[in-house]
């Protein structure tokens, strides 16, 4: 109804000397604003890129080391040359999870509800300082120190329980001479994941909300029982996916598994023995340097099966931390 | 310096939502225009619009025109960010940027554009800024201090300051003392009332002793129901909306019945 | 929990049945000093073997005795304290051990020439990991220069432009999904990339900075992401009312506002993978000479030195160990050194932001 008069104002402005607020406030899209716009959407746009580039050069490179004649292959058919990887990935990884979920939850209680409060921040930066260790150093610390300590132990598990039904398939001799075993590299596997545990679960615990804590203390409860009733059942999401998140890591991890584990090309639950299942990502470091033509498309080959075991771990762990509003992360 | 604002029948949604049903008005120059209502009434949204800084979120938009001395506001060729240089904006709490000091402040609106400034005429913009909002005596010696170490009365003024350092001919003012505490609250409306001399001056209250002590003009906003737009229901010389409405859902306003 | 099920054996008082403070130090000393006397009766025990059985014999007699003082309830409460308090020094444990073991081992090489040499020419004694600091400090560069603007960029569009549309969606899940990428697996892509572009079995920095990037970028927009998130949407609307374009309230205000976290975030994420050995085994690859030109021959660094010198000892293998341990203890005040820097950039100018 009032175009005609916008219509008449913009089209006789121009010419109208007297009027320059209409020349100061026409103006077209800024330069800088383009440009800062394609950046960003531009940045965003390439990780997808990258990650695409990143499955489609494992996919692609993989797919030689399925098809071709298993008698091509270095090492043999891929299956039969994959799988004892992938379990010994796997049970390490299991393995691992069963020394840090505990003692992790523990910290993260330690941390939230039992340290002062002062000193609580100061014991979450120790914590997270073992996140900081590079690998490497956690490598040489499993196969220098902790492996001859946990020799002793080993030889005295053996003795006792090598013999027993059941805990003979895990705890049977002969006790390997330098105790690098795969539960000597689960221990450290343990000690790299324990500070991502623990740094999530301590935020969940701390997430709380303070009314369930008083109105069971109000109750009557003790630390520990209102600790059960309140913190725990809040908190279990957050503590699963936490541990999911850390399992990938341990999935993951490769040096510490190069270099504290006297590998084979087995399956086994025993622990203590001297020929222990590889795990893939440990293997691919250890094989990597003397593979050559096909040998090299089935390492990367198993380093696809890795990608997508922590692929499917990882979602699981978004997935439960996303369907729980209360903890977002961000506030 | 001063402009004549016009709406003609604004309507504003955000995508679907439809905020704000046809308002007209005219809003005087020099003068203070006063819009009130009850919370969620669209009396925001409508300042807002006039400098187009609703449309900050995303689905924003409007139908109709905002007229700033004739000029349409929302024509096609218009941009948005140099309307807001001709009409400045002081929001609810005080908000001086953090990383800079009381001076750079003043300049933000300057220096952040990109504009060059010779160290003179600099000087000069800040104090004549700090003395347009009252503020000039107070700061002068620590104009190289953050202004987040000002007290909340202090750095509301300072984005007055900041707001006229780039001479706009209007002032739009979103509650601009609900954060403040009662005397510094009177700080800032006897700058408000200093203003107008020079600006067209637009205020958003929701105190209604304060509109009808610093407005010439006010406009009563209200919603028929919860979910429907907001609407003009009155609008007219303060003292007559506040004394002889015509209006009874102004009346009830006015005298508390409701809010 | 119900009132019904308190025990009621004490009388009514509301200090009755309680432990002294001191009773679980007390309780701690008596029952090491009894188990390391009965053990030592049957022959020098470990000292591993006393802490654990001291351990488990401290909690049954606390337990027990809290039991019989302060009743059930009570000595459960008690218990879960000292276990949760007991992982906690359990965790300690391997960070005590390993510090003390890498400083001790790592000062035997710790020296001038450690710093100055490389392992060109160098079979036994001597030599040092000077090719492999700058191979490091080269790569982590690289990857830093490439990442940190991709990142900030990618953070930059999900705060400031998308809003909440599909790409920006799809970014936000692709990050997680990068995340979680093994350090080997980035490091196997940029070898294959760079094997089909430059020919098979060929070695680079840039191929390890690329492998790095892979692993960096997700950390530096999460942390940026966050960073810009804590910028007060008012500093955004008060940088627009004055009529200031959208970009230059980005860069001009919004950075400089998140200006200490986007830093600590960048030093974190450095921290993080300076430390990575795996991706560099297969990319970057080792050799025993200087080599600081990223595009064409194998570039030693410091993680993969490391890692070899211990691994693949020559004869002698003393000095290879030793130069692994120093290596180790170089990476580790790197690493340590960086996060100290980040966090204290964190603490420094947090609070400014506040009021």
């Amino acid at each position: 109804m009032a175009s005609t008069e916008t219509g008449a104002t913009s089209e006789s402005l121009p010419q109208d000397p007297t009027n320059d607020l209409q020349s100061t406030i026409h103006g077209k899209a800024r330069l800088g604003d383009k440009v800062f716009r394609n950046l960003s959407t531009g940045s965003g746009t390439l990780i997808l890129v990258i990650l695409a580039a990143v499955a489609t050069f494992l996919v692609g490179l993989s797919i030689p080391a399925l098809t071709a004649d298993p008698e091509e292959l270095q090492y043999g058919a891929f299956w039969a040359y994959a799988l004892p990887f992938a379990f010994g990935t796997v049970w390490a990884s299991f393995l691992s999870m069963l020394f840090a979920v505990p003692v992790a939850i523990g910290i993260a209680l330690f941390i939230s509800h039992y340290a002062p409060r002062r000193l609580a921040q100061g014991l979450g930066y120790v914590i997270d300082l073992l996140a900081a260790v590079p690998s490497v150093v956690f490598g040489l610390w499993g196969i220098n120190t902790l492996a001859p300590l946990v020799r002793p132990l080993y030889v005295w598990l053996a003795d006792n329980f090598g013999d027993l039904p059941v805990l003979g398939w895990f705890f049977a001799g002969p006790v390997s001479g330098t105790g690098r075993t795969i539960l000597t590299a689960a221990m450290v596997l343990a000690v790299m994941v324990l500070p991502i545990i623990t740094a999530i679960s301590r935020e969940v615990f701390l997430q709380t909300p303070r009314l369930h804590e008083e109105a069971s203390l109000a109750l009557g409860a003790t630390r520990w029982e209102m600790i059960r009733q309140a913190v725990l059942p809040f908190g279990t999401p957050g503590v699963v996916s936490a541990c999911m998140l850390g399992l990938g890591r341990a999935l993951g991890e490769t040096m510490a598994i190069a270099m504290v584990l006297s590998p084979a090309s087995v399956i086994s639950f025993e622990l203590l023995t001297p020929s222990n299942p590889n795990t893939i990502a440990g293997n691919i470091a250890l094989a990597f340097p003397e593979a050559f033509g096909l040998g090299v498309n089935q390492l990367i080959a198993t380093g696809l099966v890795l990608f997508v075991i922590t692929l499917a771990v990882n979602m699981t762990a978004r997935w439960i931390l996303a369907s729980r509003k209360e903890f977002s992360g961000a506030n | 310096m001063s402009k004549r604002i016009e709406l003609k029948d604004l309507n504003i949604f955000y995508g679907k939502f439809h905020a704000v049903k046809s308002v007209n008005m005219t809003i005087e120059p020099r003068a203070v225009t006063a819009f009130i209502g009850s919370s969620g009434c669209g009396k925001s949204t409508v300042l807002r619009s006039i400098n187009r800084m609703h449309e900050v979120i995303d689905g924003a938009y409007v139908e109709g025109q905002v007229l700033l001395d004739g000029v349409d506001l929302y024509d096609k060729a218009v941009d948005p960010v140099r309307v807001r240089r001709h009409i400045g904006m002081v929001f609810q709490r005080p908000n001086p940027f953090p990383t800079m000091s009381i001076r750079e402040n003043i300049l933000a609106g300057v220096r952040l554009n990109n504009s060059r400034i010779s160290k003179s005429d600099a000087d000069e913009l800040v104090e004549t800024s700090l003395q347009g909002a009252n503020l000039w005596n107070e700061v002068k010696d620590r104009l190289d201090k953050p202004g987040s170490g000002l007290s909340g009365g202090q750095q509301q003024r300072l984005c007055i300051a900041r707001a006229i350092a780039v001479s706009p001919d209007v002032l739009l003012m979103d509650e601009p003392c609900s954060a403040l505490d009662p005397i510094s609250t009177l700080a800032v409306e006897d700058l408000i009332q200093e203003l107008k001399e020079n600006y067209t001056v637009v205020i958003v209250t929701h105190n209604m002793q304060q509109a009808a002590r610093v407005s010439d003009s006010t406009a009563f906003f209200n919603l028929k129901a919860h979910g429907q737009p907001g609407e003009l229901i009155e609008y007219g010389p303060t003292e007559k909306i506040f004394h002889n409405p015509e209006q009874k859902a102004t009346e009830d306003y006015i005298t508390g019945r409701f809010g | 929990m119900t009132a019904t099920t308190m025990p009621t054996t004490t009388d009514n008082q509301l200090t009755a049945g309680q432990l002294p403070r001191f009773s679980a130090i007390a309780m701690l000393v008596v029952v090491v000093a009894v188990v390391a006397g009965v053990m030592a009766l049957f022959g020098t025990p470990a000292i591993g073997a006393v802490v654990i059985v001291s351990v488990l014999v401290f909690l049954a007699a606390m337990y027990a005795l809290s039991w019989a003082v302060e009743g059930s309830r009570r000595a459960a409460d008690r218990t879960a304290g000292h276990v949760v308090t007991g992982f906690f020094v359990l965790a300690l444990l391997p960070l005590v051990s390993l510090v003390f073991s890498t400083v001790a081992k790592g000062l035997e090489r710790f020296d001038v020439q450690f710093f100055t040499y490389s392992m060109r020419n160098v079979i036994g004694e001597g030599g040092g990991a000077i090719h492999a600091i700058w191979g490091t400090i080269i790569v982590t560069g690289l990857a830093t220069l490439i990442s940190v603007p991709i990142g900030l960029f990618t953070a930059i569009y999900l705060v400031e432009y998308a809003g909440s549309n599909k790409l920006a969606a799809a970014i936000r899940l692709f990050v997680d999904v990068m995340t979680g990428i093994p350090s080997i697996v980035a490091g196997l892509f940029a070898y294959t990339v760079f094997s089909l572009i430059l020919g098979p079995g060929t070695n680079s920095g840039l191929s390890g900075a690329i492998a790095l990037t892979v692993l960096m970028i997700p950390t530096v927009v999460r942390s940026a992401e966050e960073m810009l998130r804590l910028v007060p949407n008012e500093l955004r609307e008060a940088s627009y009312a004055l009529g200031v374009p959208k970009w230059l309230t980005i860069a001009k205000v919004v950075l400089p506002t998140a200006l200490a976290g986007l830093v600590t975030g960048v030093v974190l994420a450095i921290a993080r993978v300076m430390g990575e050995t795996a991706p560099l085994l297969v990319t970057a690859g080792i050799t025993a000479s200087m080599n600081i030109n990223p595009f064409a021959d194998p570039m030693a660094t410091l993680p993969v030195f490391v890692y070899y010198q211990y691994m693949t000892p020559g004869v002698p293998q003393d000095p290879f160990y030793a130069r692994a341990w120093a290596g180790a203890l170089v990476l580790i005040l790197i690493v340590m050194g960086l996060n100290a820097i980040g966090r204290f950039i964190a603490w420094k100018f947090a609070p400014k932001t506040g009021r």
